[in-house]
């Protein structure tokens, strides 16, 4: 579904992906941990080419990403993002934000554009609030908005930069629960993420990014009951579950 | 044996009908000026933020045409055009020179329309499939509008009131027809009362507009 080999990117003089390779099955859900700029959000950046590469090959279903005759648009439009800050459009409302991209990137009629909307709305528990404002909605339901909005392109796969970081603690749970509802339901998910205990919990595999490389892969429960890496080791007993 | 009544004679009606005129044509300049260079200004925003070369190039272009004033702008533009083979009445002269200065303006607006969308909004959106166009349309015009409609309204307000300049070219807008008035009339008090009453009547429909937009945004 998704194989990346020998990645590199670079911000001008800074290396941040020194060489990773990856592969992700349909149906897997991989965790991605690592402290602050380990790269662990600029290889999701890369991987749905909002960020260019210097060297290697991204390839989704078939397609290389990062190819000069590569259509990333409909690329895109095969992989739902979610970013740590929701950005919800202000001057749409909740129904209107999740219908905006299947009307005019799909090009659905407006009929079916609503539909599927609100299908996904209440698919992530937003039912009740089609005709609010994002600005009337918690932080956790935008994040929740985002994720029906992503979900409402029908996507292959789900990439999740930090999700739950801006969040008030007390909202981290639905996110993390309608997260886990995917999970559940087969999504293919790269799920950068803070939340161990949720990485432990909903992860096939994780994966642990040291300084731009992929230090320790491994299934869930291998990665954090065994860890072989000395950073690993260290990086856990900080963040301690 | 009027020949003296001629040159100075008294405010009559006819002379509302002549300031009328030319406030249409006070509105005729700006409207076009306003038009074309919120237009031309909205590109030039959007040259402006997309790289910081052409921000310095082309935002030191455009401070020239922000910092020098305007009616030093007309003056030159109407003298000089001639010499680079154009001919232009002072309509034609001062519809560029006021455009110009006011896609100066509006490019700086628009800039900052667009930086206040910000750039992870415009991730979100191209995130979704949608291409360069989509997201400007649907995603930063909005949102960077509502943002800047306020100082915008500024704007085409001042250059409302700045296309009086144009009459030193000659052309008779509202400002030239009051100083003909005031020549022949005498009556500059009242003149100008009623000049300002009209550039009181073509100004409050733009700011009164806006406002209810705002007001509707903000439901």
């Amino acid at each position: 579904m998704i194989k990346i080999t020998n990645l590199h990117k670079q911000y001008g003089e800074l290396e941040v992906l020194k060489g990773i390779d990856l592969e992700v099955p349909k149906g897997e859900v991989l965790s991605v941990i690592g402290s602050s700029g380990s790269g662990k959000s600029t290889l999701l950046y890369c991987i749905n080419g909002l960020e260019p590469i210097q060297k290697g090959q991204i390839i989704v279903d078939d397609i290389d990403v990062h190819a000069s005759d590569t259509n990333l648009n409909s690329v895109r439009q095969n992989m739902g993002m979610v970013f740590q800050q929701w950005n919800s459009f202000p001057h749409l409302t909740v129904l209107e934000n999740v219908a905006l991209a299947p009307k005019i990137v799909s090009k659905l009629s407006k009929s079916d554009a609503l539909e599927i909307a609100e299908k996904q709305l209440r698919h992530v528990g937003l039912g009740d609030k089609l005709s609010q404002y994002p600005s009337a909605l918690s932080g956790g339901q935008q994040q929740r908005l985002a994720i029906a909005r992503a979900l409402a392109m029908e996507p292959k796969c789900m990439l999740f930069d930090e999700a739950t970081s801006a969040l008030d603690p007390e909202l981290v749970g639905e996110v993390l629960d309608t997260i886990r509802l995917l999970a559940d339901e087969g999504m293919t998910m790269i799920c950068v993420t803070h939340e161990m205990g949720f990485a432990r919990e909903v992860s096939d595999r994780v994966a642990f990014f040291h300084e731009g490389k992929i230090e320790e892969i491994n299934q869930a429960e291998k990665l954090f009951g065994s860890p072989k890496s000395k950073y690993l080791q260290k990086f856990l007993s900080k963040v301690k579950t | 044996m009027e020949s003296a009544a001629t040159y100075f004679s008294g405010f009559s009606p006819n002379d509302l009908w002549f300031l009328g005129e030319a406030a249409l044509r006070t509105l005729w300049i700006s409207f076009w000026a306003i038009s074309i260079g919120s237009i031309l200004g909205i590109f030039l925003g959007l040259a402006l933020s997309i790289s910081r070369l052409l921000a310095f190039t082309l935002g030191t272009i455009l401070d020239i045409f922000r910092s020098v004033p305007l009616i030093i702008q007309l003056v030159l533009f109407f003298n000089f055009a001639p010499i680079i083979g154009l001919r232009l009445n002072p309509f034609e002269a001062g519809l560029i020179v006021l455009t110009v200065y006011t896609s100066a303006y509006v490019a700086n607006v628009a800039r900052a329309g667009i930086e206040a969308v910000g750039i992870p909004m415009r991730r979100a959106a191209r995130s979704l499939g949608m291409n360069y166009w989509q997201d400007l349309r649907y995603v930063v015009w909005p949102i960077g509008l509502r943002a800047v409609l306020p100082a915008w309204v500024g704007v085409a307000l001042g250059v409302l009131k700045d296309s009086a300049l144009v009459s030193i070219l000659g052309y008779v807008e509202l400002l030239k027809a009051s100083q003909i008035l005031m020549t022949r009339t005498q009556e500059a008090i009242l003149v100008l009362s009623i000049a300002g009453a009209f550039y009181f009547a073509l100004s409050y429909p733009i700011s009164y507009y806006a406002t209810r937009l705002e007001q509707r945004w903000s439901e």
